[in-house]
């Protein structure tokens, strides 16, 4: 296990070194997006629009976040991750037309997601469940937000970022998922609870 | 009993449950931080740990999930204004919601519109009890979504008797793998009827984790329970490791001969809930957060 302090925009070069377990925590900028922003995305993409902002090195936040608005000023006030699965759907074809290197969240990913990772070179930085106020701690600012129309949860949160972690790598570049791989052991040890336990598989 | 009071009660109660977890959890999960020997359980665990110092710290909510709002009441047969309870409870929910503040989380079914004030239809629900005496004791569980979502009730064969529920429970659990936020506390009950079971199991969240159930047989179903869902290796997160579970309370009710009703509840690590007691004389005790307003 290794921790990495990455900076963005990040590299495909300094993705590739990481390994699942390994631990990350992000400087720089994070962008939040959940289904609707997703959708959204890869509509602009299919059409040739322009982004709000050009996501490419930076790390994607499944995240809908509490804010509170003072003056004209947001403030993140607590920012934990979402279930990622929901966006299992749209992840791959995000990270073909965005080059986001990093995507964080909750409950992890599946084969698609993986697949596309090793392809283009981005990792899945597991974030965790209910910690939010460590999140909005390392959320320094929030730099702007895009696509409001969608409601604040669902819209694009661009937060300015300080060591935002600890994210264990649960996917990396080389094809690893961590989750898949507890799956399988798990599969094994209900063998072994039904034995103890004494009941029939 | 003033109504002022109990709001101003079940207000403390919603923002003690939202901001410190029960002496009882925070216990657990350092001792599951402590024992556990998976690096990346081991680092779910710190950053739960660190969470839970920083919200109490800042005074903001563990989760950005703050929940369903549930009451529970135990009313003193004795206590005069008890139809005033309720709308003193939904008064102190609508300015939790505000003050603390929480997320808006009731939604209506049917227009899907948020209320945005943490109330409507049922919500928040109040499960009543009238006992002996002329004291109000209130208990708020403020239920994320996430371990709601991976709830469930079986209705099992009979004629598998004890081993049906054991399976049930396991099953349940590496069914529900990372999504409720492990290491959960577990509520199982059996008998009754689907809705008395699923009642029971959600009940049976509120007992503290030191606190096995009175009967011996069910206190052995808990521990041998407790030690078959961490030997499923999900871990803190489902990142895998040792402590997929920090408990399970087993309750149960008489069944009918053709029915066999189960049910498992799951509580996120962020279990929160507190009590107090307003007695006749208007004095209060807070039960699960004393010197915590």
């Amino acid at each position: 296990m290794a921790v990495y302090h990455l900076k963005t925009p990040i590299s495909e070069e300094e993705i590739r070194k990481l390994k699942v377990n390994d631990v990350l925590y992000i400087t720089g900028t994070i962008v939040t997006a959940r289904d609707q922003a997703h959708r959204r995305a890869l509509e602009y993409a299919k059409e040739g629009k322009p982004l709000p902002i050009n996501l490419e090195g930076l790390a994607v936040f499944h995240c809908g976040p509490v804010v509170s608005k003072e003056g004209d000023k947001w403030i993140a006030v607590a920012a934990g991750p979402t279930t990622s699965t929901r966006m299992d759907i749209f992840e791959d074809e995000f990270i073909k037309n965005f080059k986001v290197r990093v995507v964080i969240g909750k409950g992890g990913m599946g084969k698609k997601t993986t697949d596309a990772m090793a392809k283009y070179g981005a990792v899945y930085g597991a974030f965790t469940g209910g910690a939010a106020i460590l999140a909005a701690k390392a959320i320094k600012k929030v730099k702007d937000v895009e696509w409001l129309d969608l409601g604040t949860p669902e819209a694009l949160w661009i937060f300015e970022v300080e060591d935002f972690g600890p994210l264990a790598v649960a996917i990396d570049s080389h094809g690893n998922n961590l989750f898949m791989d507890v799956a399988k052991a798990v599969e094994e040890n209900r063998k072994k609870i039904y034995q103890k336990l004494g009941l029939q598989l | 009993m003033k109504t002022e009071v109990v709001e101003n009660v079940a207000f403390n109660l919603v923002r003690q449950a939202v901001i410190y977890l029960p002496e009882d959890v925070k216990q657990a999960l350092k001792k599951a931080y402590m024992e556990e020997t998976s690096e990346a359980g081991k680092t779910q665990l710190k950053a739960i740990l660190d969470n839970i110092e920083l919200a109490e710290k800042y005074q903001a909510p563990i989760c950005q999930d703050t929940g369903t709002i549930i009451f529970y009441v135990s009313a003193g047969a004795e206590v005069k204004g008890l139809d005033k309870v309720e709308s003193a409870l939904i008064n102190a929910t609508r300015r939790a919601t505000k003050e603390v503040p929480l997320r808006p989380n009731a939604v209506d079914p049917f227009t899907q519109k948020n209320s945005g004030d943490n109330t409507g239809r049922f919500i928040p629900y109040v499960h009543w009890e009238i006992v002996p005496g002329d004291a109000l004791e209130l208990t708020v569980m403020t239920k994320g979504g996430g371990s709601e979502n991976v709830c469930l009730t079986g209705m099992l064969v009979p004629g598998e008797g004890i081993n049906g529920l054991k399976k049930f429970v396991i099953e349940s659990v590496i069914k529900a793998g990372a999504q409720p936020c492990p290491p959960t506390i577990l509520g199982v009950a059996m008998g009754g009827g689907a809705d008395i079971a699923m009642k029971l199991a959600k009940k049976a969240l509120l007992r503290p984790l030191n606190e096995p159930n009175p009967n011996p047989e069910i206190a052995k179903l808990e521990r041998e329970l407790y030690e078959a869902a961490n030997m499923t290796g999900i871990g803190p997160m489902g990142l895998g490791g040792k402590t997929t579970v920090l408990g399970v309370h087993v309750e149960y009710a008489f069944r009918h001969p053709a029915s066999f009703p189960a049910a498992v509840a799951f509580n996120c690590w962020a279990a929160r809930r507190a009590t107090a007691r307003i007695h006749a004389d208007g004095t209060v005790e807070y039960l699960t957060h004393k010197g915590k307003i």
